[in-house]
């Protein structure tokens, strides 16, 4: 039997990682795209940055996020005891 | 499953799907050598239109099911990577596949709203969602709803959400399933439609999510192949280098020196006047209906009238009296699509990589793009996806593998966009009129592409040629010079996108009547195996209203995708989000904050479709923007002025937040 302190620590942990995950993902997106015409001014391999951002960038974080997540909660999952049999 | 079953489970797929892979290469190869014997188009075209549909059929047939676990949720044995494949061609839809790279070539960065959008949702829905729905382990959504805030008025909200949503979004797949077929196999619209259907309902009548989930891996295998093809070849044609998604930022420099030329162009600005005298006249005649279009008939009867009968000219001005608006209103739509074009081409082409600078632009920009990442995150089908995993583990991995199917896809629009838009503006613009390319004659056959020489002057300029989303995609294989194979390949990628879609919102509406109002509510001593035949029926029934709808070929369905989008962000996230991170969530607040949501965003959305509405500017898509704060404020206010919910809810969300052990029904039935 899993005790409510055990529980409740897993899910603040969750939840700071959670926060964490979704301010990375606000950033990329919503952020980038607010000084998109700044970041224009940097050109690489062709691409204004500012440009790259919104049609590669975000998304290419956005797959590294997810990937991150999975990992992180399966350790989690293990660390509290708490992984499915 | 035990660990060891599952891997060997998992290596099987692997193979079989390999296989499927190397045999749909080997059949491309064959059709591409048939071709070059001398193999009309027209049988190309139907060999992929055939042999897809047939193979769907096939897998529906193998795969068919009476149990209730495999029929609603294939078993829970679905691994994470096949899930992920399943939930990715689920989920991109004929406008994923046709229209989101046309989309980037018209809008420039104002279009990338779609691109992060419809992948953004994603990592909400594998942080706040996924996991959860899958430790809960139910059917459909209004499962959840009902089990986690009591009683049966949350599951009618969801089941009321989910047919609005799914069915908004189903009968823009069934029109895409017409319009590619009639298109490219020259079959027409309404026989199109049909094999369409045929196809959808072997695989989901027969074997229900199981069925669907092994097709849709099969659809997103040739959905990914027909999308990488041409634009890696159009990549080969450009720079030499087969990786359009680098390459392409040679283009975006092209374009943008181009363009820049082309603003103080004495000839581009020539053009441009006679647009904008154009778009004045148009102007004046919506303004003067409907005497207008009266005036406009008469003239046109009178000059036929007094032609005589062997004149040249009296065809052109028959076809035009045919073409002619039929009423007032149907020239209103016409004349004001007509005026928007004028409008547009007579403005100086802007920078393809810069942002909005106006406030309203920006708005709209970020409302749209925040828009689409929770209607993505609340779509119903999607969410049902998560159910089938056999894991809260594989659940979190499966939605990490879905995005990243999806984004192998989304990496690549922005390279089609970039290369169309150059290939236009040097190999297009300043040639003669007298030597169109091959592409642009077919397409403009077919209303994607239209040019005229404006100016009389023989050579084609930027602001003559008006290009349709759609041809950007259909029409790169034919720019690259690709053999009409991959034309044929690309017609296959886009009905396997719009079929697989389809799949999807058929079992999930037909769950949401024959499982949720008549199982759950009407009639709860139904055997499962009534169950699952009454679930079969309904496919058949909605599938058939599905295509009555999508025969009318209404304008208004292209924009009904981006509706579901809205409604679903608006309706079902916050209550599932809140339910799973919010333990003081009750019932009160919850469908009060769904009931708001919902009438908010069908107010805005029927509004500034129809009556001019205009709250801050926001534009008809982005109409979620109200409805979702207004969802999720409202749900927190009427929970904390109602009673806390009961004591067993409470627990039953415990026990949803963590992967061990099996959960403890909320609601004692």
């Amino acid at each position: 039997m899993i005790t409510k302190e055990t529980l409740d620590s897993y899910w603040r942990e969750n939840k700071t990682f959670m926060y964490f995950i979704l301010l990375i993902w606000a950033l990329v997106s919503y952020g980038a795209a607010l000084v998109a015409s700044s970041l224009n001014s940097i050109v690489i391999f062709g691409f204004p940055f500012g440009y790259y951002m919104g049609s590669q960038g975000a998304i290419t974080v956005f797959v590294i996020l997810n990937l991150i997540y999975s990992l992180k909660m399966n350790q989690l999952d293990k660390k509290y005891g708490v992984e499915e049999e | 499953m035990a660990n060891d079953a599952m891997k060997a489970w998992t290596q099987k797929l692997k193979k079989i799907y390999g296989i499927y892979t190397g045999v749909f290469f080997l059949i491309i190869i064959v059709l591409w050598i048939a071709e070059n014997m001398g193999l009309p188009h027209k049988y190309i075209g139907y060999a992929f239109l055939f042999g897809t549909i047939g193979v769907y059929a096939a897998i529906g047939i193998i795969s068919r099911t009476s149990v209730v676990a495999e029929y609603y949720v294939a078993g829970r044995k679905v691994p994470a990577v096949f899930n992920g494949m399943a939930t990715a061609s689920d989920w991109m839809s004929a406008a994923s596949f046709i229209g989101m790279a046309g989309v980037l070539y018209l809008q420039g960065y104002d279009g990338l709203a779609f691109i992060m959008g419809w992948t953004g949702g994603y990592v909400l829905l594998a942080v706040l969602v996924a996991p959860y729905l899958r430790k809960f382990g139910q059917y459909t959504i209004p499962d959840f709803l009902e089990e986690r805030y009591g009683g049966k008025l949350p599951r009618v909200m969801g089941i009321i959400s989910a047919l609005i949503v799914s069915f908004a979004y189903l009968v823009a797949q069934v029109t895409g399933v017409g319009i590619i077929t009639s298109r490219f196999i020259g079959i027409p619209f309404e026989t199109g439609v049909f094999l369409g259907l045929v196809g959808i309902l072997v695989c989901s009548f027969l074997g229900g999510m199981r069925a669907i989930t092994w097709t849709q891996v099969a659809q997103y295998i040739i959905l990914i192949i027909a999308y990488l093809i041409p634009v890696t070849a159009i990549s080969i044609k450009h720079t030499g280098i087969p990786l359009p998604q680098i390459m392409y930022g040679q283009a975006i420099q092209v374009i943008e020196t181009k363009q820049k030329e082309l603003i103080n162009d004495e000839k581009e600005k020539e053009v441009r006047e006679i647009w904008k005298k154009r778009a004045e006249d148009l102007n004046a005649k919506i303004k003067g209906l409907p005497d207008s279009w009266h005036k406009g008939k008469a003239e046109l009867e009178e000059k036929l009238k007094n032609l005589p009968p062997d004149d040249p000219e009296r065809a052109k001005v028959e076809k035009e009296l045919k073409g002619y608006p039929k009423n007032p209103d149907d020239a209103k739509e016409k004349w004001t699509a007509a005026m928007r074009d004028a409008q547009a081409q007579s403005r100086p082409p802007k920078s393809y990589v810069a942002p909005p600078t106006d406030t309203k632009g920006i708005v709209n920009f970020l409302a749209l793009t925040l828009c689409l990442m929770i209607g993505t995150a609340g779509l119903p089908h999607i969410l049902m996806r998560f159910y089938t995993t056999p894991t809260v583990h594989e659940a979190r991995t499966s939605a990490a593998w879905a995005l990243f199917f999806i984004f192998l896809l989304y990496f690549s629009a922005p390279a089609y966009a970039a290369f169309a838009r150059s290939e236009v503006l040097t190999n297009l613009v300043g040639q003669a009129f007298t030597g169109l390319p091959v592409w642009v004659t077919k397409w403009a056959g077919v209303g994607l592409v239209s040019i005229r020489d404006m100016n009389g002057d023989g050579i084609i300029q930027f602001s003559e040629i008006i290009i349709r989303a759609d041809a950007v995609v259909l029409a790169t294989p034919e720019i690259a010079g690709l053999p009409y194979v991959i034309a044929g390949l690309v017609a296959a990628g886009g009905l396997a996108a719009a079929l697989s879609t389809a799949d999807g919102l058929l079992i999930t509406m037909s769950n949401a009547i024959s499982h949720d109002l008549y199982y759950k509510i009407i009639n709860p001593n139904l055997s499962p195996s009534t169950r699952v035949k009454i679930g079969k029926a309904l496919l058949l029934v909605i599938a058939a209203i599905g295509a009555y709808v999508a025969s009318f070929k209404l304008a208004i369905i292209v924009e009904l995708v981006a509706w579901a989008f809205s409604l679903a962000a608006a309706t079902f996230f916050p209550a599932v989000v809140l339910g799973i991170w919010d333990k003081r969530m009750n019932r009160a607040g919850a469908v009060a904050g769904m009931l708001v949501g919902l009438l908010i965003t069908v107010f805005y959305l029927l509004g500034s479709r129809f009556y001019g509405l205009d709250w801050f500017g926001i534009r008809t898509i982005a109409s979620g923007i109200f409805g979702i704060p207004a969802n999720f404020i409202v749900a927190l206010i009427v929970s904390r002025l109602t009673a806390p919910p009961a004591q067993r809810l409470q627990d039953f969300v415990d026990n949803l937040r963590y992967p061990k052990g099996a959960i403890k029904a909320g609601e004692a039935e």
